[in-house]
């Protein structure tokens, strides 16, 4: 409780903070056009060439990408601009600020940040799905939802986690521009459903980098396609990728010795 | 003219000897950059394998090829980013550089041409592990070995000046991201970044042929992998040469607009 009241007061502090720059809202929506046309056109080139995409359907891509639209939202919103601070405050030696406070250091390094006007792709993520959804006169049940909203918990929680692995490393090697160009990169994978990787790529972007899987799996759930143990594999590697990124954070923080900041 | 060549050759010379004590920075940087073409890769491979085999002339042997010499292309266009801008103008930076006595743009050439070097000899490993995973179809002529080895130097230079100039808009606002992300968009599609033009419709192909991105891109990798006719080949580096001195007119022209704008306070 104690823990869902602190995110709800940093969330409202960032949010407030980022009101105050209504512009802003324009400038992201624009960005926001921009990157949907472009995905977009690339999938209309893929479909000039072909009719169905490794057993995907055009509009059922578009369920994919919609959700890889909304996932990166999350991520620009929250995830990304608290694992950049924390790499800078390793550079810097400011992490000593958040490590001296009397909560979970891990809790409080990842809630800091909130740039609320990247959840515009979050919304526009979400009608890119309904689209698609319309478009394919697909009946989606209540079961299929609820299955839907916990495969996107769950990927919310491997792009965290491994985020914060990326991030920790930061202990070690300061790569920040490396960092983000990583992540991005391999993110991007999962504008495409992983079944189309061939066999040693897709274990890679499964269990090594659970990325593209974030992606796919809560599709696999909106277009039926999601089997029991899909489901389970998921709960099973997002968890274990949380407890991986905990303990790696865990030794990382008791090696840390500040930088007389 | 001799200083200035004096000049070239130490600047380049710094920055090869910089870049390579940053291997790590580098490599980890060059790796972060391959999931992009693999990834267009597997999708076209997996369009062509539906198609029967080829689409638009690409087999997967050749699309293989396409991408590998991708990412060293890909390489050579990365110049100094229009976002930096804001920032040489917002921290006073800029006041240093325009004290010194060659024209600034000298020095981002160098510097980055000196990194080039340095890029190419680690791209070389990547290049032959990806060769390894996705076996390539590559068998080029000497003639296209060597236009390729000159035209991946072009592409660089009208990259470099296209992107000076998009940044020289901060000299006038700040509110830039929106204009470069289309610019950007653009290139993506027009340059043959996210898929060979042969793969695009005429009136695409057209457009490309009339704009710049296509030179930077597209038109090296073509040419090493075998799409270019002799005319086609010779007549793209005429089409560099055009390109870039059309952009270092223009850079010229609204580089003496801007400074007059820039006033620094400090620095």
């Amino acid at each position: 409780m104690e823990l869902m009241r602190l995110i709800a007061i940093f969330a409202r502090v960032g949010i407030l903070n980022e009101m105050q720059y209504r512009v802003n809202f324009f400038f992201q929506m624009l960005e926001s056009a921009i990157g949907l046309a472009t995905g977009l056109i690339g999938l209309g080139l893929v479909f000039q060439h072909t009719t169905v995409l490794a057993g995907w359907q055009p509009a059922e891509l578009l369920v994919v990408m919609g959700i890889y639209v909304l996932m990166s939202g999350i991520v620009q919103a929250v995830i990304q601009p608290n694992m950049l601070r924390l790499a800078q405050d390793v550079l810097e030696g400011k992490l000593d600020y958040a490590l001296t406070k009397p909560v979970d250091s891990q809790l409080l390094v990842s809630i800091r940040e909130w740039q609320a006007w990247r959840f515009t792709n979050v919304v526009l993520g979400l009608l890119v799905v309904g689209w698609a959804l319309v478009s394919l006169q697909a009946s989606v049940s209540l079961g299929q939802i609820v299955l839907f909203i916990l495969m996107l918990g769950c990927g919310v929680v491997a792009l965290y986690s491994f985020w914060l692995i990326l991030a920790t490393t930061s202990f070690w090697v300061i790569q920040i521009e490396s960092l983000i160009n990583l992540f991005e990169g391999i993110f991007a994978a999962g504008r495409w459903p992983t079944s189309i990787y061939p066999g040693w790529l897709r274990v890679l972007l499964t269990f090594l980098v659970p990325v593209a899987f974030a992606v796919t799996v809560p599709a696999e759930a909106l277009t039926a396609r999601l089997n029991s143990s899909t489901l389970a594999l998921a709960v099973g590697v997002s968890f274990t990728f949380f407890l991986l990124a905990r303990l790696l954070w865990r030794w990382g923080v008791r090696r840390y010795s500040g930088a007389s900041a | 003219m001799s200083g200035l060549i004096d000049f070239y050759r130490a600047a380049m010379k710094q920055a090869i000897l910089v870049q390579f004590q940053y291997r790590a920075a580098n490599y980890f940087y060059m790796i972060g950059m391959i999931s992009e073409p693999i990834i267009y890769l597997v999708v076209w491979s997996v369009v062509a394998a539906a198609q029967g085999g080829t689409v638009g002339g690409y087999d997967a042997g050749a699309f293989a090829a396409y991408y590998i010499v991708w990412t060293l292309v890909r390489n050579m266009n990365i110049v100094f980013t229009p976002y930096g801008w804001e920032q040489r103008i917002r921290t006073g930076e800029l006041s240093a550089v325009l004290l010194r006595p060659l024209h600034p743009l000298h020095y981002d050439i160098a510097f980055f041409a000196g990194w080039k070097v340095v890029v190419i000899l680690f791209w070389l490993p990547i290049a032959a592990v990806l060769a390894w995973l996705f076996r390539p179809t590559l068998a080029p002529t000497w003639l296209e070995i060597a236009v390729f080895a000159v035209a991946i130097w072009g592409a660089f230079l009208i990259r470099m000046m296209f992107l000076w100039l998009l940044g020289l808009i901060s000299f006038w606002t700040t509110r830039v991201a929106a204009i470069y992300e289309l610019f950007f968009a653009f290139e993506l599609f027009l340059s043959g970044r996210i898929a060979p033009l042969a793969l695009f419709p005429e009136w695409a192909r057209t457009l490309a042929d009339w704009l710049p991105f296509r030179w930077t891109f597209g038109f090296p990798i073509e040419a090493l992998i075998g799409q270019l006719s002799v005319a086609g080949l010779i007549g793209g580096l005429a089409m560099q040469a055009f390109w870039i001195l059309l952009g270092l007119g223009l850079v010229l022209l609204v580089w003496r607009r801007a400074v007059q704008r820039y006033t620094a306070v400090g620095g």
